[in-house]
């Protein structure tokens, strides 16, 4: 049975975006994208228990162009998901709602996990370990 | 498929391990990080030791469920015919058990040496 489409209101399509909802979206879109990560992450875990070949062959596909960028995209994605995810957790316990805070505390999420994202791989191109 | 009449104890869960994966992630991503490099050598050395075999494991099953209980959510939010939903919600939990069971299956494969 096809359910029949009715007809919605627009929401983001048309109503201003703002802190708030922009960092509630952005938190299901990075917890989504995490999701694939968690299956980059068994598989790079399985090719290790695979023994030298097969990590090997799953390492020349992290350190490939398409490969850095998932890993990169990923390391972005976890760290705005954990800032925003800690905010989530006061907002439980009822902290933090205000309009001042709230856009205070989502700014600290998108630009720490931003500033965060760009040392770390500052730091693993200054090593080399790339 | 109606109300879910209950979601409280989702909700606590999503919570618990969400403050659970916080010590998790770090300490995995602080490890790789310390490692002189990401060889298989250097790598399997680090995993094979007891600690970080335990704290990967429960990375893995924490993660697993915390990301479980999220897309979940997403897929009820967005999949609005029954039918669909009830075979992707079905298919995802298999997926999950599967990734996390691999994860895990091949941590303890690294830990007890084969």
């Amino acid at each position: 049975m096809i359910a029949p489409v009715r007809p919605t209101s627009p929401h983001w399509q048309i109503y201003r975006w703002q802190v708030g909802s922009s960092t509630s979206i952005m938190h299901r879109v990075t917890g989504v994208t995490l999701a694939l990560g968690l299956v980059a992450l068994s598989f790079w875990l399985v090719s290790l228990a695979g023994g030298e070949q097969s990590y090997a062959a799953a390492s020349k596909v992290f350190a490939g162009p398409v490969g850095l960028l998932l890993l990169i995209g990923w390391t972005f994605a976890f760290l705005f998901h954990l800032l925003n995810g800690v905010r989530h957790l006061f907002y439980d316990a009822g902290y933090g709602f205000e309009r001042t805070p709230r856009h205070a505390s989502g700014w600290i999420a998108v630009l720490g996990a931003l500033g965060l994202t760009v040392c770390i791989w500052a730091l693993l191109w200054h090593f080399a370990r790339l | 498929m109606g109300s879910a009449k209950d979601g409280t104890a989702h909700w606590w869960a999503q919570r618990v391990s969400a403050v659970a994966l916080v010590p998790l992630t770090l300490w995995f991503l602080f490890s790789l990080l310390a490692l002189p490099d990401l060889g298989y050598g250097t790598v399997r050395m680090w995993l094979s030791l007891p600690i970080s075999g335990l704290l990967a494991v429960l990375l893995v099953a924490v993660m697993t469920y915390h990301s479980y209980l999220g897309t979940t959510v997403v897929v009820e939010d967005y999949v609005h015919s029954v039918g669909m939903r009830v075979v992707t919600l079905m298919l995802l939990r298999f997926l999950y058990v599967l990734a996390g069971g691999a994860g895990i299956f091949a941590i303890l494969r690294v830990a007890f040496g084969s």
